[in-house]
């Protein structure tokens, strides 16, 4: 019987030696459950029935097209102006430095209905760039072009840090090397630099993308209609009641997941290449 | 020829300054110095990665001091390679042909010809993360001069190393020099390998060139007390000249008089290097400089042992290990040192 004392001896004198990864894992237990929980709800208990017919409903549908494609072409403006800004920051020092970075962090940080209402006064039909944009015909409250330029805002800043790293952690003296073999500037970004920093900059355009997707705040401000997934999902649950809104939340969850795991998928790839 | 008029650069907090250096064609020229005296921005700046501030650079004559990186004619290795990791050795190796737009012939033709200078060919579809310290030395190289430049620039190339491979890379370099004729500048900070590579040695520190001559003269004439202290000098005495004839002079220093034929009038320092100095355990008939000692400490360097001899001074002596062991010294012993005049050396 002199085993249970040995076994519990045993046990006592393993927590005290791992006191530490104990406690830390039992919080980590804790948060990875609070993230996990929610998602797992939604989209396993949701009724499988409700889920078919959100997805056969053209309403739904149209929404979550409109999502991904205003997502998508946000991504992609956020990839040509963001990069050249990435880059720059990540080479170069320059007065205001510090202030341009901040500024890219700001709309993280700033609640997005009032980036929603930043947007309205610069981008309305009477206000300054509106105005201009309105003369060529292109309007921004209530369509797909105030859409983009709602999830551009929000979203920019996870490409431009992404990339800025990723740039960082190219040595200089390859692109060194690169100059003195004879490529030009242009030849050093696109043979060397770009293809080295290809991985972060894929991470942040598919966080940029996955970001655009989930907006809402500042979308639902500036454009209520056409309506996005997210704004959907808000306006069945004011209208209509959780019942309502859970088929299409579990639905928009779900398209991030599969974002997230695709993107997770290509990285891994990719760092067993290298 | 590399031909450095009054060269000024400023990079972030660093300055290199009055940089005027010749360096012939087909020369082999080590820039020596410590950590952080600014001999990486000196090649990066004759590469023309650095704008000057000040002065020119010309190469075979030519001014370039406004001339893009690409357009010079250089080739710059870096200490750690900095191959392109995703790319393949070939793809690495033939960078420099591709970006210049060469036809398929061509590039296929001058691989070949830089596959049997450097033995590389069984590489070519490895990435360089798969590849040994000397095999990425030589893609590195054969990368490097593929583009058949006028001039290579060398930093710290063989610190990366092992003892072994340094050895095989170090004849490789000098001989590859040698076939091609090419101008050479060499960073290091290792003496030792400044001396056996060298046509010429430049010294630089904090951003300022210190000396620059052929290996003997700065081995046996370093210019100054930092020249001194860098190529390993060790016995370096402070004090002045007291007596002086047409033959010979006298250097006062911690209360010892050390004769010495050296030609200068005015000196500070005298400098004896330690392999000048001759051990014997009984007082040699004749010499002009023989101090008696006390062997204070021997630090066992292979080939070699370094005595430090108490006589008032501390001297520093590097004695083959055959003559070390044949006559069995240790701490303690009673021993006289001496060394002619001519290996004094005046600062």
């Amino acid at each position: 019987m002199a085993v249970i004392p040995r076994i519990a001896r045993a046990a006592r004198s393993y927590l005290v030696r791992r006191r530490l990864l104990v406690v830390f894992s039992v919080l980590s237990l804790l948060i990875i459950l609070f993230v996990f929980i929610p998602l797992a709800k939604i989209v396993f208990l949701s009724d499988k029935v409700a889920l078919w017919q959100a997805l056969l409903d053209p309403t739904v549908m149209k929404s979550i097209l409109l999502t991904l494609y205003a997502a998508l072409i946000t991504a992609g403006i956020g990839f040509i102006l963001g990069i050249p800004l990435a880059y720059i920051l990540a080479r170069n020092t320059f007065p205001l430095k510090g202030m341009v970075e901040g500024l890219i962090d700001l709309p993280i940080v700033v609640p997005h209905t009032a980036v929603g209402i930043a947007l309205l006064f610069v981008f309305g039909r009477n206000f300054l760039l509106g105005k201009w944009f309105n003369s060529v015909g292109v309007h921004f409250v209530d369509s797909l072009a105030g859409i983009i330029i709602a999830m551009l805002f929000v979203s920019v800043p996870f490409l431009i840090n992404s990339a800025k790293d990723g740039f960082r952690k190219v040595d200089v003296r390859m692109e060194n090397v690169a100059r003195t073999l004879g490529a030009s500037p242009w030849q050093v970004f696109h043979r060397v630099t770009f293809p080295l920093a290809w991985r972060s900059i894929m991470a942040g355009t598919l966080m940029m993308w996955a970001r655009g997707i989930s907006e809402f705040g500042a979308v639902v401000i500036l454009a209520y209609y056409p309506m996005v997934t997210s704004t959907l999902i808000y306006e069945r649950f004011e209208s209509y009641g959780l019942t309502q809104a859970i088929p299409v939340a579990a639905i928009l969850v779900i398209i991030c997941a599969f974002i997230f795991i695709g993107f997770r998928f290509i990285l891994q790839r990719d760092k067993k290449r290298d | 020829m590399i031909e450095l008029k009054n060269v000024h650069v400023k990079v972030v907090d660093f300055r290199l300054e009055q940089i005027n250096l010749v360096v012939s064609k087909g020369d082999y020229c080590v820039i020596l110095g410590p950590t952080g005296a600014g001999k990486t921005v000196l090649l990066e700046s004759i590469a023309g990665l650095h704008a000057l501030r000040q002065g020119a650079v010309l190469l075979d004559g030519k001014d370039v001091t406004n001339t893009v990186p690409e357009e010079r004619g250089v080739s710059i290795v870096y200490q750690d390679y900095a191959l392109f990791p995703h790319l393949t050795v070939r793809e690495n190796i033939i960078f420099g042909l591709r970006v210049r737009h060469m036809t398929k012939p061509k590039i296929d033709e001058a691989l070949e010809w830089i596959c049997g200078l450097f033995e590389i060919q069984p590489l070519l579809k490895r990435l360089p993360a798969t590849l040994s310290g000397g095999e990425r030395q030589r893609v590195a190289l054969s990368r490097a001069l593929i583009t058949k430049p006028e001039i290579l620039l060398l930093d710290e190339p063989l610190s990366a190393l092992d003892s072994e491979s340094r050895e095989e890379t170090r004849s490789l370099i000098k001989n590859t020099q040698q076939k091609l004729n090419i101008t050479t500048l060499h960073v290091t900070h290792d003496f030792a390998e400044a001396m056996s590579l060298a046509d010429s040695i430049v010294v630089i520190n904090q951003g300022k060139i210190v000396q620059f001559g052929k290996p003997s003269e700065i081995f046996y004439h370093p210019c100054s007390e930092f020249v001194a202290h860098f190529t390993m000098a060790r016995n370096i005495f402070e004090g002045n000249i007291i007596s002086q004839d047409k033959q010979e002079k006298v250097f006062q220093t911690n209360g010892i008089e050390i004769f010495t034929s050296s030609d200068k009038i005015m000196a500070r320092y005298a400098v004896i290097r330690p392999e000048m100095i001759q051990i014997t355990l009984e007082k040699p008939i004749s010499s002009s400089n023989s101090f008696p000692g006390t062997v204070k400490s021997i630090v066992d360097r292979g080939a070699n042992i370094l005595l430090t001899i108490d006589c008032l001074p501390f001297f520093e002596c590097l004695l083959p290990r055959q003559q070390f062991e044949k006559m069995s010294l240790s701490i303690g012993n009673q021993v006289y040192l001496s060394f002619l005049p001519s290996s004094v050396h005046l600062i």
